[in-house]
């Protein structure tokens, strides 16, 4: 069968949604990572346990969020609460893995979301922090979704809003944060990234088909660690399109 | 215990518990009494210039819409505002009613960047944003409704939020480990809509209840606004649905479609032709005066303004609401 034509969105998005565990909580951001968390529990994850940060736990994800409060966020869910339950649940270490994306991104996994410039007088005031913090800050792994350009993936954000690896091996833990989390993954427009836990530096794991190596570098403003051995994505499936495209983002808000 | 770091931010708005305590003791009438005005009156009597102010939940979600244009209406200025807004902190930030800012997200989620927010910080207009996550804002209030001066948390270490906020960081005294403590946050007016409100001001929500139990508790003055009056019988009927109590209420509003455009869990869905206009007109300053011509400072009231929006359209956000399974 040949092969559907598709967008850099769709297949981020695909890419994203492959990495959900059945079974497990997740706590979802605003935005890119609502289309992949669909998407998953309409293919390989039908058991995730979404988390949206103003209460909404374990919704039926039938429609796309347009909001993290809004009431798809809780659509048959199993509890309706409020942000201190949510929260505190991850907090207090249950909720696996967040899903989150950011303007900037540094080797280290730190996000930034809050300016671009100098925090007092910015070149561009950015929305804050919302949630991201907290998801970075508890969960056990987090996963970034992001654009992938020379502007995003810089040598060292403008502003730490998420904490990724801080400054390397033990920063998390130095500066209090909660033992044995941190960045699991980056999947951007371009290529799967993971950490390498040596040095916590960000490593290419997988491109996505009909991109290079030397693209990938290109486009990312600091030196990416490239192992010997690269695997490259599986382009979406018909199946995975059709979901999107039919299912998900009817109206097309995203793809 | 070891200040370790502390954060540079302001803390705009200083607290005292005792002054608190002594505030809902002598302030807060534990009486049944009547409290249904109108958003005018609510506006004018709580609502003052330079005071310390949230909404909740935010911008398209069971948020005081009509609560938030009539502050604008009144020419209320100078506020320093808690900030995880949407469409209400947006028209705030238009209006150029806002002077400090405690940021956690001001946004248009899915349409992406607040261009009011821009240009308010970038232009100087708002002269102070200090920072918090989500959570730390949510326990700062939480805090202070439990009427105890801070509470810990892991949140914000390592990171310039924390450098960036009026946090600080200590050794804590029972593990050795380091844990950030957040202020309390006492606000001086609160605003929050609901599902149901007896006249005394008990309230039921439906949905998610977002941070509307902390701030309703950490706050010197609470306007409610309802999207329906009930009488005290049915409240006193399901008691366990009642998650504000009318002693910490000041001021109950009547506002049906008072989320409007924004969403009211199992009432009515989102007006997303009419968040899009905000969206568009938002993008530049002279578009954003344009809709706070027509739709705030136009409609003389929160009736005024239905009627400009028509029923057709209300009628069709009924339709789009969050159904219960039968």
């Amino acid at each position: 069968m040949n092969q559907a034509p598709y967008s850099k969105t769709e297949l981020m998005i695909c890419v994203a949604a492959r990495l959900f565990e059945d079974g497990t909580t997740c706590f979802i951001g605003t935005g890119i990572p609502m289309l992949a968390a669909m998407l998953a529990s309409k293919t390989t994850a039908p058991n995730i346990v979404p988390i949206f940060e103003f209460g909404g736990t374990g919704a039926i994800l039938e429609e796309l969020p347009l909001a993290v409060g809004e009431a798809r966020t809780f659509h048959k869910g199993v509890s309706a609460l409020g942000i201190c339950d949510t929260m505190e649940t991850a907090q207090r270490g249950f909720v696996d893995y967040g899903f989150l994306g950011g303007a900037q991104i540094d080797p280290y996994g730190n996000l930034n979301s809050v300016v671009i410039g100098d925090h007092d007088s910015p070149k561009a005031r950015l929305p804050g922090s919302g949630g991201g913090n907290d998801v970075g800050s508890h969960c056990w792994r987090t996963i970034a979704i992001m654009q992938h350009d020379v502007r995003r993936f810089v040598p060292k954000v403008d502003f730490i809003t998420t904490p990724g690896y801080l400054t390397g091996p033990g920063a998390r833990e130095a500066a209090g944060l909660p033992r044995g989390t941190g960045p699991m993954a980056v999947v951007s427009t371009l290529a799967l990234m993971d950490y390498d836990p040596e040095t916590c530096r960000m490593r290419l794991r997988a491109l996505h088909p009909d991109v290079s190596v030397d693209e990938v570098k290109a486009n990312t403003g600091f030196d990416l660690l490239i192992p010997e051995q690269v695997t490259v994505n599986a382009p979406p499936s018909n199946e995975e399109l059709r979901l999107l495209r039919e299912e998900i983002d009817r109206q097309r808000f995203y793809i | 215990m070891q200040i370790l770091e502390s954060g540079q931010g302001e803390l705009i708005q200083p607290f005292d518990l005792d002054e608190f305590r002594e505030w809902n003791r002598t302030r807060k009438t534990r009486k049944l009494t009547d409290k249904v005005m109108t958003e005018q009156e609510a506006i004018a009597q709580f609502v003052y210039d330079g005071c310390y102010i949230g909404t909740e939940l935010y911008g398209t979600v069971r948020c005081p819409m009509s609560l938030a244009r009539e502050v604008i209406r009144q020419g209320r200025k100078n506020l320093r505002v808690c900030g995880q807004g949407v469409l209400e902190l947006d028209l705030w930030l238009a209006a150029g009613i806002v002077k400090k800012l405690d940021i956690t997200y001001i946004g248009l989620e899915v349409y992406g960047t607040s261009s009011c927010l821009r240009r308010a910080v970038e232009s100087g207009q708002v002269d102070t944003c200090v920072e918090w996550s989500n959570a730390s804002i949510s326990w700062r209030m939480k805090a202070a409704a439990m009427g105890v001066p801070f509470l810990p948390t892991r949140s914000m270490l390592g990171t310039d939020m924390l450098k960036y906020s009026a946090a600080k960081v200590v050794e804590d005294p029972f593990t050795g480990t380091k844990v950030a403590l957040l202020p309390a946050l006492i606000l001086d007016v609160a605003l929050i809509h609901v599902h149901r409100a007896d006249k005394y001001g008990n309230c039921q929500i439906e949905g998610i209840s977002g941070f509307a139990l902390e701030m309703a508790r950490a706050c010197k003055r609470l306007i409610v606004s309802a999207e329906e009056i009930v009488s005290t019988d049915e409240i006193r009927k399901y008691p366990d649905r009642t998650v504000i109590p009318y002693y910490l209420v000041d001021a109950v509003v009547h506002a049906p479609y008072g989320s409007h455009p924004g969403e009211m869990a199992y009432l009515y869905g989102r007006d997303e032709v009419g968040i899009k206009e905000w969206v568009e007109m938002s993008k530049t300053a002279e578009g954003a005066q344009a809709y706070l011509q027509k739709y705030v400072h136009g409609p003389k009231n929160h009736t005024e303004y239905l009627e400009l929006i028509g029923s057709d359209r209300l009628a069709r956000c009924v339709e789009l609401r969050e159904r219960r399974e039968a």
